[in-house]
């Protein structure tokens, strides 16, 4: 049995004149004790999924299970067994930060002692400001706080609505590891991100746009779908480097990157070495040009491109 | 059950780590009594008035005197000429103008008759008419007095007096007022906000992915409130007793009990608000506007209902505090029973049912 299933939801949201449009038939499954990551966007639609998925909204069309139970029919007893972390920081900040995981404890009818090997290696981390108000705490110690809570009723399936969004680089490096325990200790994580370099810490991720799944696979299959080879351009005036890139006929596609521009050629047979001379003659100097490994984030752009096209 | 009562502690924790809501639940009746029973009364005492003596003789002083002495006024005296009475009344220095003429004593000895002159400041229509009247009794007064005996036999006295309220007192009106006013406030201003507060900050995103019946969490935050309106109507009743001397004439259990009707009315009103409310500020306009408002013009505590054009009559059928007002006073200061009251007891109760059954049905279990 799937821990999560979608099948052709569809969502939209009344406005003037053409109602908008938050998911387009969304279909995917996650496995038991998968750490499953969706990938997309502000406004790809992560939040209303998560929504549907946790029985706070109900879909147009399609159906969706969690744990094996109908997401509209058996609501009741969902709420009982989902961890649930909305994208906002929802905890209330005038309590404190045992008084906020003491009342999300009761509210399931367990307690912090009954549980606490699950959330003790995140707790820990807190436990000395337990005093303190939650609202005074730092951004990365209000997402520990909010995922010890969605925890702490030992749930089997756990979606995290952009837990990562807002905190720190060290924070999220941190939290991401605190996932993979978790998934060590069977619990199956549903978890979205507008961050790309986030996909590849997840088992499959889901590539959201406006609505729709790009593409389903783990992040190792996306990248390896790739196909072309991508090229890595640096030069002294990047800007004028970009116009000039993508005014030339072989060149399929150039977005910054970073640092760097990140292109691909129409064809392969297309010379680098011939792109790199026109530029030169064209007065650009300090040339880096090396082919890469593309990155999620490189299939990312190229599915939306081809979407659009 | 553990559930609940810590859902119950977790609201108590809220109201009181808030000092403004603090403030407001205790400090607001607190002032509103007060303010109401001692600044905000429309009885006259201690009018400034400007006295215009053109005949200054034994009898002008006599009258002046008197009207020195009686609580009502004040005298202010520096009028000297008719030419001094409009900038006084312009800026305000004086209520009421007392004008003698010349030879009044005279006239009055000599011809039987002499007149005054009472000037009254209209702007405030009431308040002049009230002076006005108060003076010309001060006048009649020593009139009779100076007589000692009516020149005719035959005489009409009229005997006033006033039931329940002797002394014309202001508060007597106010107290079950404010009362009104008061838990309006708290009971359903305050829920509304705090349910509304809790889908402004996404709480109820999480509470509602839990086990927890949602009405319970309705309930559960009724509760605290409930308790502090019971604070409330015992400070307001203890004040109104001890300070502003407003005696309780009827039953105590029946007049509390009354109280506690009404705040659940009210804490059903607050729910119904933050249905239909989305953010906090919406909660506290539509309190504001459509609760508040209504009950200090429409419930008869400001302006007699009897009074109103028709159609504002009949609205006011609708306003929940009217009933209570009514009820309030009629026990309180009438000290009737509940046979006096039923109906009204049975309207602000099915109002109470009603409230009750659509915000429940109202309230959702999910976000849309």
């Amino acid at each position: 049995m799937n821990a999560v299933t979608a099948h052709k939801i569809r969502k939209t949201f009344p406005a003037k004149g053409k109602p908008t449009v938050a998911l387009e038939t969304i279909s995917f499954e996650v496995g038991q004790g998968e750490l499953f990551g969706i990938i997309g966007p502000d406004g790809a639609g992560k939040t209303t999924l998560f929504r549907i998925l946790t029985t706070l909204m109900l879909a147009d069309e399609g159906t969706a299970s969690v744990d094996g139970l109908d997401v509209v029919k058996d609501f009741k007893e969902i709420r009982k067994r989902v961890g649930y972390m909305p994208g906002k920081f929802s905890l209330y900040p005038d309590l404190s930060v045992e008084e906020n995981l003491r009342f999300f404890a009761t509210l399931f009818s367990t307690s912090i002692e009954e549980n606490y090997d699950l959330v003790k290696d995140i707790y820990v981390q807190i436990e000395k400001f337990k005093k303190r108000k939650a609202g005074a705490l730092s951004g990365g110690m209000k997402q520990k706080l909010a995922l010890s809570c969605a925890l702490i009723h030992k749930p089997s399936v756990l979606f995290l609505d952009e837990p990562t969004t807002g905190v720190d680089a060290v924070s999220r490096k941190e939290f991401w590891e605190l996932l993979r325990n978790l998934q060590g200790q069977g619990i199956t994580i549903v978890v979205s991100t507008p961050y790309m370099d986030e996909a590849s810490l997840c088992d499959r991720v889901a590539l959201v746009q406006e609505g729709r799944i790009m593409d389903i696979d783990s992040p190792k299959g996306i990248v390896d779908k790739f196909g072309s080879t991508l090229w890595s351009v640096k030069a002294d005036r990047m800007y004028e480097l970009m116009k000039a890139l993508r005014e030339m006929e072989d060149v399929a596609s150039c977005y910054p990157f970073g640092q760097e521009h990140h292109v691909v050629f129409k064809d392969e047979t297309a010379s680098p070495e011939k792109v790199k001379r026109s530029l030169m003659d064209q007065g650009f100097a300090d040339f880096k040009f090396h082919p890469i490994e593309a990155s999620i984030e490189d299939c990312f752009m190229k599915l939306m491109t081809s979407h659009n096209a | 059950m553990k559930q609940f009562t810590y859902f119950i502690k977790k609201e108590f924790f809220h109201v009181w780590r808030d000092k403004r809501t603090l403030l407001i639940l205790f400090g607001m009746p607190l002032m509103q009594i007060l303010v109401f029973g001692f600044a905000l009364t429309n009885e006259v005492k201690n009018t400034k008035i400007g006295v215009l003596d053109n005949s200054k003789d034994e009898t002008t002083r006599a009258i002046i005197e008197e009207l020195e002495s009686s609580r009502y006024f004040d005298i202010y005296r520096s009028l000297g000429s008719n030419a001094d009475l409009e900038p006084a009344f312009r800026s305000g220095k004086i209520k009421l103008a007392v004008i003698f003429p010349e030879n009044f004593q005279d006239q009055l000895h000599h011809g039987n008759k002499a007149s005054i002159q009472l000037i009254g400041d209209a702007t405030d229509p009431n308040i002049a008419t009230t002076l006005i009247n108060y003076a010309t009794a001060v006048i009649m007064d020593y009139q009779r007095n100076m007589r000692g005996q009516p020149v005719y036999p035959y005489t009409i006295n009229t005997e006033m007096r006033m039931l329940y309220n002797p002394q014309l007192k202001g508060s007597y009106n106010f107290v079950p007022g404010v009362m009104a006013m008061v838990l309006m406030l708290v009971c359903a201003m305050m829920t509304s906000i705090s349910i509304v507060r809790e889908k402004e900050m996404g709480t109820m995103e999480v509470i509602l992915v839990s086990p927890i019946v949602p009405i319970r969490v309705v309930i559960a935050k009724m509760i605290p409130y409930f308790i502090l309106s019971t604070v409330n109507i015992a400070s307001i009743l203890l004040l109104s007793v001890y300070v502003l001397d407003v005696p309780i004439q009827g039953n105590l259990a029946l007049l509390v009990g009354l109280c506690l009707l009404f705040t659940v009315t009210v804490l059903a009103l607050g729910l119904l608000i933050s249905s239909v409310a989305g953010s906090q500020q919406v909660a506290m306009l539509i309190s504001l506007m459509g609760l508040f408002l209504p009950t200090v013009m429409l419930s008869g505590f400001m302006f007699p209902v009897e009074n109103m054009p028709i159609p504002l009559q009949v609205v006011s059928n609708l306003v929940p505090a009217k009933w209570f007002y009514y009820i309030v006073k009629n026990v309180m200061i009438k000290g009737l029973g509940f046979e006096h009251i039923w109906k009204e007891t049975l309207i602000l109760a099915g109002m109470t049912c009603f409230f009750m059954a659509v915000s429940l049905r109202k309230f959702k279990t999910r976000l849309e």
